[in-house]
Protein backbone atom coordinates (compact mmCIF):
# COMPACT_ATOMS: atom_id res chain seq x y z
CA UNK A 1 0.00 0.00 0.00
CA UNK A 2 1.14 3.11 -1.06
CA UNK A 3 -0.84 6.45 -0.85
CA UNK A 4 0.20 9.75 -1.44
CA UNK A 5 -2.00 12.30 -0.37
CA UNK A 6 -2.15 16.57 -0.89
CA UNK A 7 -4.42 18.30 1.64
CA UNK A 8 -4.93 21.88 0.30
CA UNK A 9 -6.75 24.99 1.58
CA UNK A 10 -6.66 28.19 3.61
CA UNK A 11 -4.72 28.41 6.89
CA UNK A 12 -6.55 28.18 9.68
CA UNK A 13 -9.40 25.44 8.02
CA UNK A 14 -6.68 22.72 9.62
CA UNK A 15 -5.14 21.72 6.88
CA UNK A 16 -2.09 20.66 9.00
CA UNK A 17 -3.70 19.14 11.83
CA UNK A 18 -5.90 16.30 9.36
CA UNK A 19 -2.82 15.53 7.71
CA UNK A 20 -1.49 15.26 11.21
CA UNK A 21 -4.29 12.50 12.19
CA UNK A 22 -4.24 11.28 9.11
CA UNK A 23 -0.03 10.27 9.90
CA UNK A 24 -0.76 8.94 13.80
CA UNK A 25 -3.17 7.16 12.38
CA UNK A 26 -1.16 5.53 9.82
CA UNK A 27 1.49 4.72 12.41
CA UNK A 28 -1.13 2.69 15.00
CA UNK A 29 -1.28 0.65 11.66
CA UNK A 30 2.28 0.26 11.46
CA UNK A 31 2.58 1.81 8.58
CA UNK A 32 5.77 4.12 6.98
CA UNK A 33 4.44 7.71 7.37
CA UNK A 34 5.86 11.13 6.15
CA UNK A 35 4.04 14.47 6.85
CA UNK A 36 5.64 17.44 4.97
CA UNK A 37 3.85 21.11 5.13
CA UNK A 38 4.06 24.01 3.80
CA UNK A 39 6.21 26.13 5.96
CA UNK A 40 6.12 29.84 6.07
CA UNK A 41 3.77 32.77 4.98
CA UNK A 42 0.89 30.27 4.38
CA UNK A 43 0.95 29.81 8.02
CA UNK A 44 0.48 33.22 8.19
CA UNK A 45 -2.60 33.55 6.84
CA UNK A 46 -3.50 32.47 2.75
CA UNK A 47 -3.02 28.66 1.59
CA UNK A 48 -1.38 26.32 3.67
CA UNK A 49 -1.38 22.67 2.12
CA UNK A 50 0.87 19.28 3.28
CA UNK A 51 1.62 16.16 1.95
CA UNK A 52 1.01 12.94 3.73
CA UNK A 53 2.69 9.74 2.79
CA UNK A 54 1.26 6.36 4.04
CA UNK A 55 3.35 3.31 3.00
CA UNK A 56 3.96 -0.34 3.90
CA UNK A 57 7.62 0.76 2.74
CA UNK A 58 10.23 3.06 3.21
CA UNK A 59 9.06 6.18 2.18
CA UNK A 60 11.34 8.12 -0.49
CA UNK A 61 10.43 11.80 -1.43
CA UNK A 62 8.50 13.93 1.05
CA UNK A 63 8.04 16.03 -1.44
CA UNK A 64 6.02 15.33 -4.90
CA UNK A 65 4.20 16.49 -7.56
CA UNK A 66 1.49 13.68 -8.70
CA UNK A 67 -0.78 12.74 -6.30
CA UNK A 68 -2.69 9.43 -5.81
CA UNK A 69 -5.61 11.82 -4.02
CA UNK A 70 -6.20 15.63 -3.89
CA UNK A 71 -8.11 16.74 -1.18
CA UNK A 72 -8.93 20.47 -1.99
CA UNK A 73 -11.00 23.49 -0.08
CA UNK A 74 -10.41 26.48 -1.59
CA UNK A 75 -9.90 27.89 -4.96
CA UNK A 76 -6.39 28.56 -5.73
CA UNK A 77 -5.74 25.33 -4.35
CA UNK A 78 -8.05 23.84 -7.41
CA UNK A 79 -6.75 26.08 -9.83
CA UNK A 80 -2.78 24.46 -8.68
CA UNK A 81 -3.30 21.17 -7.86
CA UNK A 82 -6.26 19.49 -10.34
CA UNK A 83 -3.38 18.66 -12.76
CA UNK A 84 -1.38 17.08 -9.89
CA UNK A 85 -3.95 13.79 -9.50
CA UNK A 86 -2.78 11.01 -11.03
CA UNK A 87 -4.98 9.56 -14.04
CA UNK A 88 -7.40 7.23 -12.17
CA UNK A 89 -6.84 8.91 -8.68
CA UNK A 90 -9.12 10.81 -6.74
CA UNK A 91 -10.34 14.16 -6.33
CA UNK A 92 -12.32 15.35 -2.83
CA UNK A 93 -13.51 18.78 -2.92
CA UNK A 94 -16.19 21.10 -0.71
CA UNK A 95 -17.49 23.19 -3.22
CA UNK A 96 -17.83 26.28 -0.65
CA UNK A 97 -16.00 29.21 -2.64
CA UNK A 98 -14.89 27.17 -5.81
CA UNK A 99 -15.74 29.19 -8.89
CA UNK A 100 -14.69 26.86 -11.03
CA UNK A 101 -15.54 22.99 -10.27
CA UNK A 102 -12.83 20.63 -11.44
CA UNK A 103 -12.31 19.63 -15.25
CA UNK A 104 -10.59 16.35 -15.23
CA UNK A 105 -12.56 13.68 -17.07
CA UNK A 106 -9.75 10.85 -16.17
CA UNK A 107 -9.81 10.60 -12.14
CA UNK A 108 -12.73 10.25 -9.50
CA UNK A 109 -14.46 13.26 -8.05
CA UNK A 110 -16.12 13.71 -5.24
CA UNK A 111 -17.75 16.42 -3.22
CA UNK A 112 -18.27 16.95 0.57
CA UNK A 113 -20.24 20.12 1.39
CA UNK A 114 -18.64 20.02 4.71
CA UNK A 115 -18.27 23.94 5.34
CA UNK A 116 -22.13 23.97 4.95
CA UNK A 117 -22.34 21.18 7.47
CA UNK A 118 -19.81 21.93 10.21
CA UNK A 119 -22.05 25.33 10.73
CA UNK A 120 -25.01 22.98 11.59
CA UNK A 121 -22.73 21.26 14.06
CA UNK A 122 -21.86 22.09 17.64
CA UNK A 123 -18.81 24.01 16.61
CA UNK A 124 -17.59 24.79 12.79
CA UNK A 125 -14.05 23.97 13.90
CA UNK A 126 -15.26 20.00 13.25
CA UNK A 127 -15.11 21.43 9.24
CA UNK A 128 -11.63 19.35 8.84
CA UNK A 129 -13.38 16.71 10.49
CA UNK A 130 -15.96 16.73 7.96
CA UNK A 131 -13.44 16.31 5.09
CA UNK A 132 -11.31 13.55 7.06
CA UNK A 133 -14.63 11.45 7.23
CA UNK A 134 -15.56 11.96 3.18
CA UNK A 135 -12.11 11.31 2.77
CA UNK A 136 -11.63 8.28 4.94
CA UNK A 137 -15.59 7.01 2.91
CA UNK A 138 -13.54 6.72 -0.11
CA UNK A 139 -10.16 5.90 0.38
CA UNK A 140 -10.67 3.64 3.79
CA UNK A 141 -6.93 3.37 4.27
CA UNK A 142 -6.91 3.45 7.76
CA UNK A 143 -9.57 2.34 10.40
CA UNK A 144 -11.54 4.79 12.60
CA UNK A 145 -10.38 3.17 15.30
CA UNK A 146 -6.86 4.13 14.55
CA UNK A 147 -7.43 7.62 13.28
CA UNK A 148 -9.40 8.12 16.78
CA UNK A 149 -6.67 7.05 18.58
CA UNK A 150 -4.61 9.20 16.40
CA UNK A 151 -6.79 12.28 17.27
CA UNK A 152 -5.86 11.39 21.06
CA UNK A 153 -2.23 11.38 20.38
CA UNK A 154 -2.10 14.58 18.67
CA UNK A 155 -4.49 16.82 20.87
CA UNK A 156 -3.61 18.00 24.31
CA UNK A 157 -4.85 16.37 27.05
CA UNK A 158 -7.33 19.30 27.38
CA UNK A 159 -8.87 18.98 24.73
CA UNK A 160 -9.76 15.49 24.90
CA UNK A 161 -13.27 15.83 26.01
CA UNK A 162 -14.27 17.05 21.80
CA UNK A 163 -12.71 13.75 20.15
CA UNK A 164 -16.64 12.45 20.67
CA UNK A 165 -17.30 15.86 18.91
CA UNK A 166 -14.74 15.78 16.44
CA UNK A 167 -15.85 11.16 15.76
CA UNK A 168 -19.77 12.79 14.85
CA UNK A 169 -17.93 15.38 12.36
CA UNK A 170 -15.90 11.97 10.91
CA UNK A 171 -19.47 10.13 10.32
CA UNK A 172 -21.52 13.09 9.19
CA UNK A 173 -18.16 13.67 6.41
CA UNK A 174 -18.93 9.80 5.39
CA UNK A 175 -22.59 10.23 5.16
CA UNK A 176 -22.58 13.57 2.84
CA UNK A 177 -19.98 13.12 0.88
CA UNK A 178 -21.18 12.41 -3.20
CA UNK A 179 -19.73 11.30 -5.80
CA UNK A 180 -19.56 13.30 -9.07
CA UNK A 181 -17.68 11.62 -11.61
CA UNK A 182 -15.74 8.19 -11.51
CA UNK A 183 -13.15 6.69 -13.76
CA UNK A 184 -11.79 3.54 -12.80
CA UNK A 185 -11.70 3.35 -8.99
CA UNK A 186 -14.68 1.86 -7.23
CA UNK A 187 -14.78 3.33 -3.77
CA UNK A 188 -16.57 0.68 -0.95
CA UNK A 189 -20.02 1.81 -0.05
CA UNK B 1 10.85 -2.56 20.02
CA UNK B 2 10.53 1.29 21.55
CA UNK B 3 8.11 3.58 20.99
CA UNK B 4 8.09 5.27 18.19
CA UNK B 5 7.21 8.66 17.68
CA UNK B 6 5.79 10.98 15.26
CA UNK B 7 8.07 14.50 15.42
CA UNK B 8 9.49 16.75 13.39
CA UNK B 9 13.26 16.83 12.36
CA UNK B 10 13.75 20.17 14.51
CA UNK B 11 11.71 18.50 17.43
CA UNK B 12 13.98 14.96 16.98
CA UNK B 13 17.24 17.35 17.20
CA UNK B 14 16.04 18.54 20.13
CA UNK B 15 14.81 15.78 22.11
CA UNK B 16 17.78 13.87 21.16
CA UNK B 17 19.77 17.42 22.59
CA UNK B 18 18.05 16.35 25.96
CA UNK B 19 18.98 12.68 25.74
CA UNK B 20 22.57 12.69 24.47
CA UNK B 21 23.52 14.65 27.75
CA UNK B 22 23.88 17.65 26.07
CA UNK B 23 24.62 20.46 29.07
CA UNK B 24 23.84 23.25 27.59
CA UNK B 25 21.92 24.79 24.02
CA UNK B 26 22.44 28.14 23.39
CA UNK B 27 20.07 30.34 20.19
CA UNK B 28 18.45 32.26 18.84
CA UNK B 29 14.91 32.14 17.36
CA UNK B 30 14.64 32.23 13.09
CA UNK B 31 12.81 30.28 10.63
CA UNK B 32 12.73 27.40 9.14
CA UNK B 33 14.74 26.18 12.84
CA UNK B 34 12.47 28.15 15.56
CA UNK B 35 11.29 24.47 16.88
CA UNK B 36 13.88 23.83 18.04
CA UNK B 37 14.09 26.65 21.10
CA UNK B 38 10.50 25.75 21.35
CA UNK B 39 10.60 22.08 21.93
CA UNK B 40 13.14 22.44 24.34
CA UNK B 41 11.47 25.42 26.10
CA UNK B 42 8.30 22.73 26.73
CA UNK B 43 10.43 20.31 28.31
CA UNK B 44 11.53 22.64 30.68
CA UNK B 45 15.12 20.14 30.15
CA UNK B 46 16.93 21.94 33.24
CA UNK B 47 13.80 19.76 35.40
CA UNK B 48 14.45 16.94 33.16
CA UNK B 49 18.51 16.55 33.09
CA UNK B 50 19.44 19.79 34.59
CA UNK B 51 20.59 21.14 30.79
CA UNK B 52 20.75 24.77 30.46
CA UNK B 53 18.67 26.61 27.40
CA UNK B 54 19.54 30.43 27.07
CA UNK B 55 17.85 32.92 24.21
CA UNK B 56 21.09 34.75 23.92
CA UNK B 57 20.48 38.36 22.39
CA UNK B 58 21.83 37.80 19.09
CA UNK B 59 23.34 34.85 17.19
CA UNK B 60 26.79 36.07 17.74
CA UNK B 61 26.20 35.95 21.66
CA UNK B 62 25.11 32.47 21.21
CA UNK B 63 28.22 31.15 19.55
CA UNK B 64 30.58 32.85 21.71
CA UNK B 65 28.21 31.29 25.00
CA UNK B 66 29.23 28.00 23.09
CA UNK B 67 33.02 28.98 23.10
CA UNK B 68 32.87 29.62 26.92
CA UNK B 69 31.14 26.34 27.81
CA UNK B 70 32.62 24.31 25.60
CA UNK B 71 36.24 25.07 27.21
CA UNK B 72 34.69 24.38 30.41
CA UNK B 73 34.56 20.48 29.00
CA UNK B 74 30.60 20.58 28.87
CA UNK B 75 28.72 19.22 25.94
CA UNK B 76 27.15 22.28 24.34
CA UNK B 77 25.92 23.08 21.29
CA UNK B 78 23.50 26.11 19.33
CA UNK B 79 21.73 25.93 16.23
CA UNK B 80 19.98 28.43 13.43
CA UNK B 81 19.36 28.41 9.91
CA UNK B 82 21.58 30.36 7.00
CA UNK B 83 21.25 33.64 7.90
CA UNK B 84 22.10 33.34 11.56
CA UNK B 85 25.25 30.80 10.28
CA UNK B 86 26.90 33.16 8.68
CA UNK B 87 26.59 35.56 11.74
CA UNK B 88 28.41 32.75 13.90
CA UNK B 89 31.22 32.27 11.36
CA UNK B 90 33.95 34.20 13.57
CA UNK B 91 32.99 32.09 16.72
CA UNK B 92 32.89 28.96 14.50
CA UNK B 93 36.45 29.61 13.17
CA UNK B 94 37.76 30.45 17.17
CA UNK B 95 35.91 27.35 17.89
CA UNK B 96 38.43 25.69 15.64
CA UNK B 97 41.22 26.99 15.92
CA UNK B 98 40.81 26.45 19.67
CA UNK B 99 39.98 22.98 19.51
CA UNK B 100 36.82 23.07 21.29
CA UNK B 101 34.16 20.47 20.70
CA UNK B 102 30.73 21.73 19.92
CA UNK B 103 27.59 21.01 17.77
CA UNK B 104 26.13 23.51 15.47
CA UNK B 105 23.09 22.83 13.42
CA UNK B 106 22.40 24.56 10.29
CA UNK B 107 18.78 23.64 8.92
CA UNK B 108 19.55 26.12 5.78
CA UNK B 109 16.62 28.27 3.71
CA UNK B 110 17.67 29.85 0.74
CA UNK B 111 20.05 32.77 0.53
CA UNK B 112 22.20 34.91 -0.37
CA UNK B 113 21.01 37.61 2.21
CA UNK B 114 18.25 37.16 4.28
CA UNK B 115 16.91 35.11 1.10
CA UNK B 116 13.78 32.99 1.90
CA UNK B 117 12.57 30.97 4.83
CA UNK B 118 12.01 28.22 2.04
CA UNK B 119 14.89 25.27 1.89
CA UNK B 120 17.85 25.44 0.40
CA UNK B 121 21.25 23.56 0.62
CA UNK B 122 23.51 26.51 -0.82
CA UNK B 123 25.53 26.84 2.40
CA UNK B 124 27.88 23.42 1.59
CA UNK B 125 31.09 25.71 0.51
CA UNK B 126 30.26 27.15 3.82
CA UNK B 127 30.08 23.95 5.62
CA UNK B 128 32.46 21.99 4.24
CA UNK B 129 35.31 24.56 3.46
CA UNK B 130 35.38 26.47 6.19
CA UNK B 131 33.24 29.51 6.45
CA UNK B 132 35.05 31.40 8.61
CA UNK B 133 39.10 32.95 8.25
CA UNK B 134 41.94 30.60 8.68
CA UNK B 135 42.85 26.60 7.70
CA UNK B 136 39.81 24.87 9.56
CA UNK B 137 37.67 21.87 8.59
CA UNK B 138 34.78 20.92 10.48
CA UNK B 139 32.98 17.12 10.49
CA UNK B 140 29.91 17.85 8.32
CA UNK B 141 27.13 15.34 9.25
CA UNK B 142 23.93 15.69 6.46
CA UNK B 143 20.61 14.21 7.87
CA UNK B 144 18.51 12.75 5.42
CA UNK B 145 15.59 11.95 7.41
CA UNK B 146 14.08 12.51 10.71
CA UNK B 147 15.13 9.58 12.53
CA UNK B 148 18.51 10.91 11.64
CA UNK B 149 17.77 14.31 13.01
CA UNK B 150 18.00 12.52 16.66
CA UNK B 151 20.69 9.83 15.84
CA UNK B 152 23.47 12.47 14.29
CA UNK B 153 23.12 14.61 17.79
CA UNK B 154 24.59 11.69 19.81
CA UNK B 155 26.72 10.98 16.58
CA UNK B 156 28.10 14.24 16.26
CA UNK B 157 28.81 14.84 20.11
CA UNK B 158 30.79 11.78 19.70
CA UNK B 159 33.01 13.01 17.31
CA UNK B 160 33.21 16.13 18.08
CA UNK B 161 34.90 15.19 21.29
CA UNK B 162 37.09 12.62 19.56
CA UNK B 163 38.79 15.14 17.38
CA UNK B 164 38.09 17.88 19.80
CA UNK B 165 36.79 20.00 17.40
CA UNK B 166 33.54 21.37 15.79
CA UNK B 167 31.02 19.28 14.17
CA UNK B 168 27.85 21.02 11.92
CA UNK B 169 24.20 19.50 11.33
CA UNK B 170 23.84 20.43 7.48
CA UNK B 171 20.07 19.87 7.37
CA UNK B 172 17.08 21.81 5.36
CA UNK B 173 14.01 23.25 6.04
CA UNK B 174 12.08 20.21 4.32
CA UNK B 175 14.30 17.61 6.72
CA UNK B 176 13.87 20.47 9.67
CA UNK B 177 10.06 20.73 8.95
CA UNK B 178 8.34 17.30 8.30
CA UNK B 179 7.26 15.05 10.29
CA UNK B 180 8.04 11.22 10.35
CA UNK B 181 8.45 8.18 12.45
CA UNK B 182 11.41 8.34 14.85
CA UNK B 183 12.69 5.69 17.32
CA UNK B 184 14.48 7.81 20.35
CA UNK B 185 18.06 6.29 22.45
CA UNK B 186 17.79 6.44 25.67
CA UNK B 187 18.25 9.37 27.73
CA UNK B 188 22.41 9.12 28.61
CA UNK B 189 23.73 10.68 31.94
CA UNK B 190 25.75 14.20 31.50
CA UNK B 191 28.88 14.22 32.12
CA UNK B 192 30.24 14.88 35.52
CA UNK B 193 34.13 13.99 34.69
CA UNK B 194 36.43 15.87 32.24
CA UNK B 195 39.48 16.14 30.09
CA UNK B 196 41.83 17.43 32.60
CA UNK B 197 44.67 17.73 30.06
CA UNK B 198 42.72 20.63 28.33
CA UNK B 199 39.69 22.07 30.12
CA UNK B 200 39.11 24.72 31.93
CA UNK B 201 37.66 24.23 34.89
CA UNK B 202 39.87 25.52 37.64
CA UNK B 203 43.80 24.42 37.84
CA UNK B 204 44.33 21.41 40.11
CA UNK B 205 47.90 21.03 42.12
CA UNK B 206 48.87 18.33 40.15
CA UNK B 207 48.65 19.62 36.57
CA UNK B 208 50.09 21.94 34.39
CA UNK B 209 47.96 25.41 33.96
CA UNK B 210 45.27 25.00 30.64
CA UNK B 211 44.66 27.91 28.34
CA UNK B 212 42.51 27.95 25.80
CA UNK B 213 43.25 30.60 23.02
CA UNK B 214 43.13 30.67 18.88
CA UNK B 215 45.77 33.51 19.21
CA UNK B 216 49.60 32.85 19.31
CA UNK B 217 51.88 35.65 18.18
CA UNK B 218 54.88 33.78 17.77
CA UNK B 219 54.65 32.35 13.90
CA UNK B 220 56.94 29.27 13.80
CA UNK B 221 54.71 27.84 17.18
CA UNK B 222 51.72 28.38 15.44
CA UNK B 223 52.69 26.86 12.29
CA UNK B 224 53.44 24.15 14.40
CA UNK B 225 49.94 24.39 15.34
CA UNK B 226 48.42 24.36 12.04
CA UNK B 227 50.30 21.59 11.40
CA UNK B 228 48.63 19.99 14.11
CA UNK B 229 45.17 20.32 13.25
CA UNK B 230 45.78 19.49 9.45
CA UNK B 231 47.22 16.39 11.09
CA UNK B 232 43.93 16.14 12.53
CA UNK B 233 41.61 16.90 9.65
CA UNK B 234 43.59 14.46 7.85
CA UNK B 235 42.96 11.95 10.54
CA UNK B 236 38.59 12.54 10.01
CA UNK B 237 39.52 12.00 6.40
CA UNK B 238 40.97 8.79 7.18
CA UNK B 239 38.32 7.62 9.87
CA UNK B 240 35.33 9.21 9.51
CA UNK B 241 33.55 8.83 5.37
CA UNK B 242 30.37 7.86 5.83
CA UNK B 243 28.15 7.54 2.94
CA UNK B 244 24.86 5.08 2.09
CA UNK B 245 24.61 3.60 -1.69
CA UNK B 246 21.29 2.70 -2.86
CA UNK B 247 20.77 0.10 -6.01
CA UNK B 248 24.51 0.80 -6.86
CA UNK B 249 25.86 -2.35 -8.08
CA UNK B 250 24.48 -2.75 -11.44
CA UNK B 251 23.84 1.16 -11.67
CA UNK B 252 24.97 2.25 -15.30
CA UNK B 253 23.91 6.37 -14.07
CA UNK B 254 24.51 7.46 -10.29
CA UNK B 255 22.61 10.43 -8.41
CA UNK B 256 25.10 12.01 -6.25
CA UNK B 257 22.87 14.03 -3.22
CA UNK B 258 22.15 14.38 0.05
CA UNK B 259 20.01 15.56 2.49
CA UNK B 260 16.19 16.11 1.57
CA UNK B 261 18.22 15.91 -2.39
CA UNK B 262 18.90 12.56 -1.42
CA UNK B 263 14.92 11.71 -0.40
CA UNK B 264 13.78 13.25 -3.54
CA UNK B 265 16.68 11.10 -5.81
CA UNK B 266 15.43 7.97 -4.22
CA UNK B 267 11.79 8.03 -5.77
CA UNK B 268 13.80 9.19 -9.08
CA UNK B 269 16.13 6.46 -8.94
CA UNK B 270 12.76 3.89 -8.48
CA UNK B 271 11.18 5.46 -11.51
CA UNK B 272 14.60 5.12 -13.51
CA UNK B 273 14.55 1.40 -12.81
CA UNK B 274 10.86 1.23 -13.59
CA UNK B 275 11.92 2.29 -16.92
CA UNK B 276 14.41 -0.17 -17.48
CA UNK B 277 17.28 2.56 -16.43
CA UNK B 278 19.93 1.39 -14.17
CA UNK B 279 20.57 4.56 -12.07
CA UNK B 280 21.48 4.36 -8.31
CA UNK B 281 21.92 6.82 -5.69
CA UNK B 282 24.88 7.81 -3.61
CA UNK B 283 23.90 9.73 -0.44
CA UNK B 284 26.94 11.59 1.43
CA UNK B 285 26.51 11.23 4.70
CA UNK B 286 29.44 13.17 5.73
CA UNK B 287 30.05 15.97 3.68
CA UNK B 288 33.31 17.05 5.19
CA UNK B 289 34.85 14.14 4.72
CA UNK B 290 33.88 13.65 1.67
CA UNK B 291 32.97 9.99 -0.04
CA UNK B 292 35.84 10.47 -3.19
CA UNK B 293 36.90 6.89 -2.68
CA UNK B 294 33.47 5.61 -3.22
CA UNK B 295 32.48 7.85 -5.97
CA UNK B 296 36.15 7.10 -7.61
CA UNK B 297 35.20 3.40 -7.13
CA UNK B 298 32.23 3.42 -8.68
CA UNK B 299 33.16 5.75 -11.70
CA UNK B 300 34.30 2.51 -13.27
CA UNK B 301 31.19 0.92 -14.16
CA UNK B 302 29.17 4.54 -14.79
CA UNK B 303 28.01 6.04 -17.88
CA UNK B 304 27.62 9.48 -16.35
CA UNK B 305 26.70 11.25 -12.61
CA UNK B 306 23.97 13.60 -11.70
CA UNK B 307 24.61 15.80 -8.68
CA UNK B 308 21.63 17.16 -7.55
CA UNK B 309 21.46 20.10 -5.65
CA UNK B 310 19.16 23.04 -3.83
CA UNK B 311 21.67 24.98 -4.62
CA UNK B 312 23.44 26.63 -8.05
CA UNK B 313 26.01 23.80 -7.88
CA UNK B 314 28.36 23.27 -4.95
CA UNK B 315 28.74 19.91 -4.22
CA UNK B 316 29.07 19.13 -7.85
CA UNK B 317 32.75 20.57 -7.39
CA UNK B 318 33.77 17.55 -4.81
CA UNK B 319 32.13 14.95 -7.05
CA UNK B 320 33.94 16.03 -10.06
CA UNK B 321 37.26 16.54 -7.95
CA UNK B 322 36.77 12.53 -7.44
CA UNK B 323 35.58 11.56 -10.72
CA UNK B 324 38.73 13.35 -12.26
CA UNK B 325 37.41 13.51 -15.43
CA UNK B 326 36.96 10.04 -16.58
CA UNK B 327 32.90 10.24 -16.19
CA UNK B 328 30.50 13.23 -17.61
CA UNK B 329 29.21 15.18 -13.99
CA UNK B 330 26.44 16.88 -15.03
CA UNK B 331 24.28 19.30 -12.32
CA UNK B 332 20.33 19.04 -11.43
CA UNK B 333 19.54 21.95 -9.39
CA UNK B 334 16.93 23.94 -8.08
CA UNK B 335 17.36 27.34 -5.68
CA UNK B 336 16.00 30.14 -3.83
CA UNK B 337 13.83 27.86 -2.18
CA UNK B 338 12.72 26.12 -4.65
CA UNK B 339 12.29 21.91 -4.70
CA UNK B 340 12.33 19.45 -7.80
CA UNK B 341 10.36 16.96 -8.21
CA UNK B 342 11.37 13.12 -8.82
CA UNK B 343 10.22 13.14 -12.29
CA UNK B 344 11.37 16.42 -12.79
CA UNK B 345 15.30 15.03 -11.23
CA UNK B 346 14.91 11.79 -13.23
CA UNK B 347 13.80 13.76 -16.91
CA UNK B 348 17.14 15.85 -16.02
CA UNK B 349 19.02 12.76 -16.37
CA UNK B 350 17.39 11.27 -19.46
CA UNK B 351 18.32 14.63 -20.99
CA UNK B 352 21.89 15.22 -19.74
CA UNK B 353 22.95 11.80 -20.92
CA UNK B 354 20.28 11.24 -23.87
CA UNK B 355 19.36 8.36 -22.47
Amino acid sequence: MNEEIIIAGFGGQGVLSMGKILAYGGMMQQMEVSWMPSYGPEMRGGTANVTVILSDERISSPILNRFDTAIILNQQSMDKFESCVKPGGVLIYDPNGITREPQRKDINIYRVEAASEASKMVTSKTFNMIVLGAYLKIKPVISIENILQGLKDSLPARHHHLIPVNEDAIKRGMEIVTTVETHGYASPS
Amino acid sequence: MADKKLMKGNEAFAEAAIRAGCDAYFGYPITPQSEVMEYLAAQQPHLRTGMVLLQAESEVAAINMVYGAAGTGKKVMTSSSSPGISLKQEGISYLAGSQLPCLILNVMRGGPGLGTIQPSQSDYFQATKGGGHGDYRMIVLAPASVQEMADFVKLGFELAFKYRNPVMMLSDGIIGQMMEKVEMFEQMPRATEFDQRWVTTGKTPDRERNVITSLDLDPARHERHNQKLQAKYQLMRENEVRFETIACDDAEYLFVAYGSSARICQKSVKLAREKGIKAGLLRPITLFPFPYDEIDRLTKQLKGILTVELSAGQMIEDVKLATEGRVKVALHNRMGGMVPSPEEVLDALITHFSI
